[in-house]
């Protein structure tokens, strides 16, 4: 499906959603709230068919954090980007690991670094930091580590 | 080698160690072991022989390169991302390259296109040959490391002569290629090709009709192409369960929509199909730059571009086909000289994910040969 189509079809899906104009592919904008029964349609229905999440990944806007997914179909080979609003103090969203099972890996890498709790996630624990981190996340832009980290 | 109980206290959080009567045993892998061709620490979840749960432990060669390409200008950041897959060091400068090009809209010189294609590919070949010496070593044999490093010096010595490097060369640059080719460049490629060609019998005969070989790898490991997807895997790992994914034929970059190649599928889902996607995927490589080597066109090797670098407001997203799958170069600009935020979706990320999905219910033994099939580079896992 072409940006215009998965456009439309979005909205009839979710009418509330926002799109970001400009980019290579569709972006869109819900609500925290949305997400699980949304993301499953995205799944399910046969004309998106969106199966593959290729990058799951969160941004640190100093007000408030992004969670950002893109989803691509193996099938009919389109992208889409889903974006979600997260409070910066506390961010909470509903797992995706029960219809991506890669996301399994990636919230946990999203968990440790931005500190993001996924509801519902299986095994939420930390993945590349060591055992009993404490602190701070250190992709969030307030992060400072005075002994390893380089400023140029 | 552990009871269960005794490692408790490490793994606190961790649910695979709750019941403490059942009798399993838990053993480490690493994070220094042989086996795992750098510092990945398995835990390993054991009944008898059985493996019951494979669970990963990374960050040993964390150094939070996203973190650092936040304070690097977007010349000087595609230097840190030849140490992520150092095996494909080539096609991470390219995907960076094509990345901040796309934000610029800058057009890439046809030769420079060109010159990237074939770099990409003979590393993709030296890559593979790395993997399939290992592989061998991995299953006890060591000859084939030898016959493989033979043919991969000889790439090594190419890659070296035009960018002064062997492994981490920085060669891609946004705009087009750092230098122009060396002049020996395009006889001494014919040269490896004449090579590589009298001795790609030797992998088959050495290796893959090996029926000890076989035994061990056939019905092991098994993957579908539904988990294949949904749990993110890409290149070899993906194609060797039928799932088609290759970038280069989905959402070409450079010169790769003007050659022929098939995309090498296989269905088995074994731990043996994705052995004999890689080694055909070597071939492909060779027809691909037996298709350039004599058609590299005339011009510069660079656009024209200013000496710093500004990327427009917006978010980029390339993605480019190294030797172990998709990799993605997620750029968010504010409008600077350094990117606001930036995230590699790596290959090998994705495909330890389902080292645990195809290890349930194999024995031990086994484990080895699956993670060499997996082709894992720990530092593109770690970033």
């Amino acid at each position: 499906m072409l940006n215009e189509a998965l456009k439309q079809k979005v909205s009839e899906l979710l009418p509330t959603t926002a799109f970001d104009e400009g980019g290579e592919w569709l972006n869109i904008n819900i609500e925290a709230t949305d997400w699980p029964a949304f993301a499953q349609h995205l799944r399910n229905d046969g004309s998106l068919f969106f199966d593959y999440l290729f990058c799951l990944t969160c941004v640190d806007w100093k007000t408030h954090l992004t969670m950002v997914y893109h989803l691509s179909s193996t099938k009919h080979r389109h992208n889409m980007v889903i974006k979600i609003k997260l409070d910066r103090d506390k961010p909470e969203i509903e797992t995706a690991s029960g219809i991506w099972r890669t996301a399994e890996f990636h919230e946990r890498e999203v968990f440790e670094m931005f500190g993001v709790n996924f509801i519902n996630h299986p095994d939420l624990r930390l993945l590349i930091l060591p055992d009993g981190w404490e602190g701070k996340n250190p992709l969030r832009k307030d992060f400072e580590d005075p002994v390893n980290m380089i400023k140029l | 080698m552990y009871r269960e109980t005794e490692i408790l206290t490490r793994a606190n959080q961790s649910t695979a160690h709750e019941s403490e009567d059942s009798g399993d045993l838990v053993i480490n892998v690493g994070p220094q072991h042989p086996a795992t061709h750098g510092v990945l620490h398995l835990v390993i979840t054991l009944n008898g022989e059985t493996i019951k749960n494979v669970e990963p432990h990374l960050g040993y060669i964390h150094r939070s390169i996203e973190k650092m390409c936040e304070s690097l200008t977007y010349r000087q950041f595609i230097y840190v991302t030849s140490r992520m897959d150092y095996l494909s060091a080539h096609i991470n400068n390219q995907a960076c390259a094509l990345c901040v090009e796309k934000g610029l809209q800058v057009e890439v010189p046809q030769r420079a296109q060109v010159i990237r294609v074939l770099m990409a590919e003979l590393t993709r070949i030296a890559s593979h040959e790395l993997w399939w010496g290992a592989m061998a070593m991995d299953l006890g044999a060591f000859t084939p490391f030898f016959h493989a490093f033979r043919e991969r010096e000889t790439i090594n010595d190419i890659m070296e002569e035009t960018c002064g490097a062997r492994l981490t060369m920085n060669y891609m640059v946004p705009g087009g290629v750092m230098m122009d080719i060396h002049p020996h460049f395009q006889q001494r490629v014919k040269d490896f090709i004449q090579l590589y060609r009298k001795k790609i019998h030797e992998y088959d005969e050495l290796v893959t009709g090996n029926i000890i070989f076989q035994n061990r790898m056939k019905g092991v490991g098994i993957l579908s192409a539904e988990d294949a997807i949904s749990y993110g895997c890409s290149g070899p790992v993906a194609r060797g369960s039928g799932a088609s994914c290759d970038t280069r034929k989905y959402y070409p970059y450079d010169a790769y929509n003007k050659v022929q190649f098939d995309e090498v599928l296989e269905t088995g889902g074994d731990s043996f199909a994705r052995y004999l996607v890689r080694v055909r995927e070597m071939q492909q490589s060779i027809n691909i730059i037996e298709q350039l080597i004599d058609n590299i066109p005339e011009g510069d090797f660079q656009a024209k571009t200013k000496a710093v670098l500004k990327l427009p407001k917006g978010e980029f997203y390339q993605r480019a086909e190294t030797a172990r799958g998709e990799l993605g170069v997620y750029i968010i600009s504010e409008g600077g000289t350094t990117p606001y935020r930036i995230k590699f979706r790596s290959p090998g990320f994705s495909n330890l994910s389902v080292l645990g999905h195809i290890a349930r219910g194999c024995k031990i033994g086994d484990l080895i040969a699956m993670m060499g099939t997996l082709d894992l580079v720990i530092p593109d896992i770690d970033r």
